[in-house]
């Protein structure tokens, strides 16, 4: 594949050195020291311009490449960098965006700005952190098409209430679906009457709401409800975000922001969010407000220094759990080492996101599981496709091999699969396969 | 010369505005005159007004200079001085027309102002002395103001444009005037069209309840005349027993009507036009629905323990229902003389004249969003008190209530109650001095009942009584209240402010 990156910055260099060896890969940048160390760093063409002149993108040769990522620090001109960039030719495009209004955008159309895809860095960690507050028990979690569904491996420990009962009373939530069991390394399709035994690990496709209440359901212990101290110490984009996703999982976090004017903004779009203003490095009001009993504290301020500043007080006074945001990639271990128990790096989490596009095959989004056993993979249905117009169940009976449709998400909305459901042009489709047959599903897309 | 080049305030603008309302106010005055013709009596009263409200308006509209804008001093201005001359103006056909109490200047300007405002209370002493075209005049011109003159005159003089949010705002006291439409004349209009909808169903309501045999009283005059002040939650009835003169039937019909004139005027709007959802989930209409419930429940609870009046079971809902109605939106009908109760349901009903419809309709008071967003504040206060440093804002149907509105809120609620206080005093004082002695209850009900532009009160000023019982000082200084109370004190109380007019 032919891909052009423009901007060489951390996001951007940690993509082109993930794909400089299969790939042909052209970065281009508006700073020459940037370019200068990269051209000894990795094996790729690099060379100094503005990503948003067709004469620099002209001249990385953007008409013939397959994938184009505008990964700056700009939101701005990574938009701009896709909409010249299709002027030239028909590259996959895909911007880096902080700012979700842009992505707002796009999704009314999916082709707004010349992007073919928007990864959105704030919503992104946001989604991360949720993940990693709500599921503690997850051994995997992936999203798919665009957030509205998930993907979760759990392993069902000897005091799950879950184990001993078949799959069709574990399996409460309509918009859930059983897709696999692991015994042993062994794979099993289940069926209503499988038995879930302790130590089998269970994939679940569904919406993210519905993997919430199954992981309720199979670990109460480890996952939080909505009785648990969730505590999110910065109002900045990612602490805004984590708090409004989590009131969407029926949370009621708390959020402590010290100015005052973006504290009342964040109160007003947040009504199940107990929002206060103050500093969180003041232990006194920490434990007047009861931080030090919290089960999970999110430090998401806006530097590095205050994130561990205010974590390794938040884990001094007492809270269970701390998640911090960590903005250099560099110090993600470091805060790992000194006991914060997660540190989420923006910028690694685009990247891998973005990296994800790179993957030779029809499917928008792959997880791979136990070890390339099986996969999930997320196709959208073209028009001629073998797989629409027909109710699933005969599609699936039919096929000469075994797949379980997950999920299906039309115009943006889950909708539940069915015997009887019948696919459609433009829907997604999330499917676990096993790993040998991927390629035979992929050639009916 | 000197005072008037000092002013800041761009009065030609306002006086010009004020005389272009005089002018068009010749149309409704025609309507009585027609009147009038039709039952034979004497045309003078109206065509006098007419020429005087017309000269006045030209000579207004002759100082008035095309270059100055009509900003929101000069709205201040305009809207304290329409609703002043208009009720000059309504006054002059009762005192040319020369006939009972309301031929003396002051107590025709009383009744006049009482019914501009929507208040409702009487000075009248014999009903049967007044023409037909006298007491149609007196409901008309509460039609008229029901709504708002200011409203009406956004609608029909579509240059005002911005202007005319302005106006509406300083009217209405409100911070943003919801627009329906992208120009403000438009939306006046929808929500006029809408007022006249719901009177043409109110008249034809009352009077297939007369031709049907119902109730022979309610007469086309009638159903007219009682359509005009229920929607407009206004209260004059050309019946000295004001509603309680026609049969049950009428009674549970004008309710209705009552509740929908104090609704919001937009939101019954979004209403039919197929959003009913904006209407039904709206946290205020809860509330003022709530009120309305919550008081008729306890004066009808008292009402069915009353050993002295013994009602049946409907006629004990009936007249709770509809006087707690009436007091609730600032009607200010009664279905009977609810003097007589026992003192637990008149104080019952003296606290529901504090309370008032929703924002945005023909009701006066002080009005549900005002009480609704100041209990929560109180209860963000308890919450705040223990969380110290939590942001909280109040909502309302979801939507956060800036901290502007909440203070502005909280001082008129405390202007309001110093006012009321005062006036209270006034009355007490006021009468002593006059040598008519007023009970310090009813002096309360008075002073309520006409700064709140309600109308009845308690004792001689009850419902089937009369505010001629005060002296003409005491009904002098009622007029200004009333004026106040209905343009919600701050356009008023602005133009004694030096900074009003120098800065």
């Amino acid at each position: 594949m032919y891909v052009v990156i423009v901007g060489a910055g951390e996001v951007g260099t940690t993509i082109a050195a993930s794909l400089a060896a299969d790939h042909d890969v052209v970065v281009v940048d508006v700073d020459d020291d940037r370019v200068e160390s990269l051209k000894y760093d990795l094996d790729v063409l690099a060379f100094v311009g503005d990503g948003t002149t067709l004469s620099a993108l002209e001249e990385a040769r953007v008409d013939n490449a397959d994938l184009f990522i505008a990964s700056t620090d700009n939101d701005q001109t990574n938009l701009v960098a896709c909409g010249t960039a299709k002027t030239i030719g028909d590259p996959f495009t895909i911007a880096r965006t902080k700012s979700v209004e842009y992505l707002h955008t796009w999704k009314r159309t999916e082709n707004a700005f010349g992007a073919d895809f928007i990864v959105c860095t704030d919503l992104l960690t946001a989604e991360n952190v949720v993940r990693v507050v709500g599921l503690p028990s997850a051994i995997d979690v992936d999203p798919f098409a665009g957030g509205l569904v998930q993907m979760a491996e759990f392993e069902i420990g000897h005091d799950s209430p879950v184990a001993g009962q078949t799959v069709a009373e574990a399996d409460r939530f309509d918009s859930l679906t059983f897709a696999a069991l692991f015994r042993h390394g062994e794979m099993i399709l289940p069926t209503g009457e499988t038995v879930i035994e302790s130590a089998d690990r269970a994939v679940v496709i569904g919406s993210p709401e519905s993997v919430q209440s199954f992981a309720m359901d199979i670990a109460p212990d480890a996952t939080p409800d909505s009785a648990d101290e969730i505590v999110i110490i910065g109002g900045s984009p990612v602490g805004y975000q984590t708090a409004r996703l989590l009131e969407e999982r029926n949370f009621k976090p708390r959020l402590i922001e010290q100015d005052r004017d973006r504290a009342r903004w964040i109160a007003e779009k947040l009504p199940h969010t107990m929002v206060m203003q103050h500093d969180a490095t003041d232990t006194e009001f920490l434990s007047r407000e009861h931080v030090d009993e919290a089960d999970i504290v999110v430090s998401a301020l806006e530097s590095d220094e205050k994130n561990l500043l205010a974590s390794v007080l938040a884990k001094r006074v007492g809270a269970q759990r701390v998640i911090s945001i960590v903005d250099s990639g560099d110090y993600v271990t470091l805060f790992e080492e000194i006991g914060i128990d997660v540190a989420i790096n923006p910028r690694k989490v685009t990247a891998e996101e973005i990296i994800k596009f790179s993957y030779e095959t029809v499917a928008e989004n792959i997880a791979v599981l136990e070890n390339d056993q099986a996969e999930v993979v997320e196709l959208e249905l073209t028009a001629d496709s073998e797989l629409i117009d027909r109710p699933i169940s005969e599609l699936v009976s039919e096929l000469g091999f075994q797949l379980v449709i997950g999920a299906i998400t039309r115009d943006r909305s889950f909708v539940t699969p069915r015997g009887d459901t019948r696919l459609r042009a433009g829907d997604h489709v999330i499917i676990f396969v096993e790993t040998r047959y991927v390629s035979d599903l992929t050639s009916m897309v | 010369m000197n005072f008037f080049s000092n002013i800041r305030v761009g009065w030609r603008a306002s006086v010009g505005l004020t005389g272009e309302v005089l002018i068009y106010l010749a149309g409704p005055l025609a309507f009585p005159l027609v009147l009038a013709l039709y039952y034979g009596e004497s045309a003078l009263p109206f065509v006098a007004a007419i020429v005087v409200s017309v000269s006045l308006g030209g000579y207004f509209r002759y100082l008035s200079d095309p270059d100055e804008n009509l900003g929101p001093r000069e709205a201040f201005l305009a809207v304290a001085m329409i609703w002043l001359l208009v009720a000059a103006v309504g006054a002059i056909p009762f005192v040319v027309a020369g006939v009972g109490t309301i031929a003396h200047p002051i107590n025709a300007l009383f009744e006049s102002m009482s019914g501009l405002t929507t208040t409702g209370a009487t000075v009248l002493q014999d009903f049967s002395l007044h023409s037909q075209s006298i007491l149609m005049w007196r409901q008309l011109i509460q039609w008229l103001g029901g709504l708002g003159i200011l409203i009406l005159a956004t609608a029909v003089l579509s240059e005002l444009g911005v202007g005319g949010a302005q106006l509406m705002e300083s009217e209405t006291q409100t911070k943003d005037v919801n627009k329906l439409t992208p120009k403000i004349s438009e939306t006046a209009r929808l929500i006029w069209g809408l007022y006249v909808g719901i009177t043409v169903t109110a008249i034809a309501v009352f009077y297939s309840i007369g031709v049907s045999g119902l109730d022979p009283n309610m007469t086309l005059f009638n159903a007219v005349a009682h359509a005009f002040t229920s929607v407009a939650t206004a209260g004059f009835s050309p019946e000295p027993e004001s509603i309680g003169a026609f049969a049950p039937i009428v009674q549970w019909a004008v309710i209705p009507f009552m509740i929908v004139g104090s609704t919001s005027f937009i939101l019954l709007y979004f209403f039919i036009d197929g959003q009913p959802e904006r209407l039904l989930k709206n946290q205020e209409f809860h509330f003022y629905l709530g009120t309305l419930a919550f008081f008729s429940s306890l004066v009808a609870l008292l009402l069915f323990f009353d050993t002295e009046i013994a009602y049946g079971t409907e006629e004990t809902i009936r007249h709770a229902l509809f006087n707690v109605t009436s007091l609730v939106t600032t009607t200010g009908y009664a279905s009977i003389d609810f003097d007589l109760w026992s003192n637990g349901a008149k104080y019952l009903l003296f606290l529901c004249m504090f309370t008032g419809g929703m924002v945005g309709s023909t009701t006066c008071s002080i009005k549900s969003l005002r009480w609704l967003v100041a209990l929560k504040s109180f209860r963000r206060i308890l919450f705040t008190s223990i969380h110290p440093e939590a942001i909280k804002p109040v909502r309302i149907s979801g939507k956060p209530v800036d901290e502007d509105t909440i203070r502005d809120i909280y001082s008129y609620l405390l202007l309001s109650i110093v006012i009321f206080g005062l006036l209270t005093i006034f009355i007490v004082v006021n009468g002593e001095r006059a040598g008519s002695e007023i009970p310090a209850f009813d002096a309360m009900g008075a002073a309520a009942s006409t700064f709140l532009n309600i109308g009845p009160a308690f004792g001689a000023a009850g419902p089937y009584g009369t505010y001629d019982v005060f002296p003409m000082s005491t009904k002098a200084v009622m007029i200004v209240l009333m004026w106040i109370g209905r343009i919600e004190i701050i356009p008023v109380l602005v133009l004694f402010t030096k900074a009003f007019w120098k800065s």
